[in-house]
């Protein structure tokens, strides 16, 4: 196992920031750990680095204890803190190099490592300048270089898109997923779709809370996630009360006299059998749509009405 | 230990990239050479071959120039969240503390070495040259170092208070104030004079003075390692303290 939580609870002035949360990642997996602003996340992260001291419980990574032997767990780690701290006199260079060098590389290994990194995270025009005068996007490049100079086995990114163009956050995406092919990563975001199109399991986290743990795919298909129908009609004062029969309906909602929102139970597709009333009913349909199930709505109901 | 040097090179870059390390050696050489040789009371006037206005002056201007140095060394990292970069490193709160109290040292000989000038000076002005009291200058630039030194890691400690640079500064020239002449206040109070002698020896000023007669006493060499190791390691935990 490369991530190993178990039993973390944290306070902070009386306040429980993370109430005994338990969650393991594999070798080589991608994480998403997704909640809303001041769910955990971050204490969770921090707790991991080595940076926070929880009340109780357990954290590991690689099988070694991060409070016991956390300078050796520092060594397998690479952490881009939220907000992405760097110094900003520093010449991108010379802050990789300094990175490294804490990291204990030198020489020639720290001189190729910096190279092939820059490379990586595409920072070579940035490289000589000042990090004050590059742009967030280049900034943020930085950050994740840093995080992964020493090669670790272990990335630990606390939100690695905020604050980043739709250009910039693909970029960066495309850049995590493909450390994902060697690393562990455990990133955390309040966007679920950046969790979608980076992570293949999801742990969702809220008020200190564990509210699922599981592969997006799943979460999904879950219950919560039963697809919507949106229907605009041509005329209005349609009617549904032939539907109650139907195994898959559930329930309906006006949204205005023309449209409606079909709740439906995930079993069976409705659509034929709106397409029959409308002829049935001589009330042509303008448009329906199948609002599948994202995870969008799983996110909303869990944290919404789950978390304690 | 290379962790140590990592830290030192990367400090003393910053100060060098910045205005700290000219403005605080140029205040230094300018302030003291001021005295020396143009205000009333010079070398020239009084026609002595002595480098006593340094060691007199010196403190005063370390007082304010040493917390100038020191404020930013954490209050900073903490205000720009980078000590959130240092400490997630595989490296110790005592390897960073180290680190940058040693570049802060640094800093105080690059500002004390220049006078080394006024000393040739004074030793080529001397009738006949080179009539100076060795002994005394010797013990002074060590007693002047040694108060510069302990000045540097009471500094250190006041910015691991802190992520405001002007409220280390003031605590740092506060605490430095007060541990080179407070204790000499306190021992002239009429109703401490049973306990004056002790209370002066706790000050930093007595041992000042004791080592720049010229006599390097291993007691006072001992007081301002003391002093500089107890701020050190009160600012090691100062750093363990803020993982709770």
């Amino acid at each position: 196992m490369s991530i190993l939580v178990k039993g973390l609870t944290k306070t902070y002035d009386g306040q429980k920031a993370l109430n005994n949360i338990s969650f393991e990642v594999k070798k080589g997996e991608i994480l998403g750990f997704l909640g809303p602003n001041g769910a955990g996340k971050t204490t969770t992260m921090k707790i991991l680095c080595g940076y926070l001291l929880p009340d109780s419980g357990i954290a590991e990574i690689s099988g070694l204890s991060v409070f016991e032997k956390s300078l050796e767990v520092r060594k397998k780690i690479g952490y881009m803190p939220e907000h992405n701290p760097l110094y900003l006199d520093l010449y991108v260079h010379e802050f990789l190099k300094f990175a490294g060098k804490l990291c204990g590389l030198k020489g020639n290994d720290l001189m190729t490592r910096i190279k092939s990194v820059i490379e990586l995270t595409g920072l070579g025009p940035e490289q000589h300048k000042k990090i004050a005068m590059l742009s967030k996007g280049y900034r943020q490049r930085t950050g994740l270089a840093q995080a992964i100079l020493h090669n670790p086995e272990v990335l630990i990114l606390d939100e690695p898109t905020t604050g980043l163009d739709p250009n910039q956050i693909l970029e960066i995406r495309s850049l995590i997923r493909d450390l994902g092919k060697e690393k562990t990563i455990l990133f955390s975001s309040h966007i679920l779709s950046e969790v979608e199109a980076i992570a293949e399991r999801v742990v969702i986290i809220n008020k200190g809370n564990i509210l699922a743990d599981d592969q997006i795919n799943h979460l999904k298909q879950s219950e919560n996630a039963s697809p919507i129908l949106i229907l605009h009609m041509e005329k209005p004062g349609f009617d549904f009360s032939s539907f109650v029969q139907i195994p898959g309906f559930d329930r309906v909602e006006q949204v205005n006299p023309l449209e409606f929102k079909l709740y439906t139970t995930g079993a069976v597709d409705l659509r034929k059998a709106v397409m029959e009333a409308s002829i049935q009913q001589d009330n042509p349909i303008r448009s329906m749509t199948l609002e599948s199930s994202s995870l969008e709505t799983v996110f909303r109901e869990l944290t919404q009405s789950g978390g304690k | 230990m290379s962790a140590v040097l990592t830290l030192f090179q990367k400090e003393v870059q910053s100060f060098f990239n910045g205005l700290i390390a000219y403005l605080v050696m140029a205040v230094f050489l300018i302030g003291i050479g001021l005295f020396f040789w143009l205000f009333p009371g010079n070398v020239l006037e009084t026609g002595a071959a002595q480098m006593d206005i340094l060691f007199e002056l010196g403190p005063w201007f370390f007082l304010f120039l040493i917390p100038a140095i020191t404020m930013r060394a954490f209050a900073e990292e903490y205000r720009n969240g980078t000590i959130e970069f240092l400490l997630t490193k595989p490296v110790t709160e005592w390897q960073i503390v180290l680190g940058k109290y040693f570049a802060a040292v640094f800093l105080v000989l690059f500002a004390l070495i220049p006078t080394l000038i006024y000393l040739i000076t004074i030793i080529l002005l001397g009738n006949p040259v080179g009539n100076i009291d060795t002994g005394a200058t010797i013990g002074a630039y060590i007693g002047l170092a040694g108060l510069g030194f302990s000045f540097a890691a009471i500094g250190i400690l006041a910015s691991t208070f802190t992520d405001n640079q002007i409220v280390a500064f003031i605590s740092a020239l506060f605490l430095c104030f007060f541990m080179y002449t407070g204790f000499e206040f306190l021992s002239d109070l009429e109703y401490l004079t049973s306990i004056n002698e002790q209370l002066s020896a706790i000050g930093m000023l007595a041992h000042y003075r004791s080592v720049s007669r010229g006599v390097v006493d291993i007691r006072d060499v001992f007081y301002f390692v003391t002093i500089i190791f107890i701020a050190l390691l009160l600012s090691q935990n100062r750093l363990k303290g803020k993982k709770k």
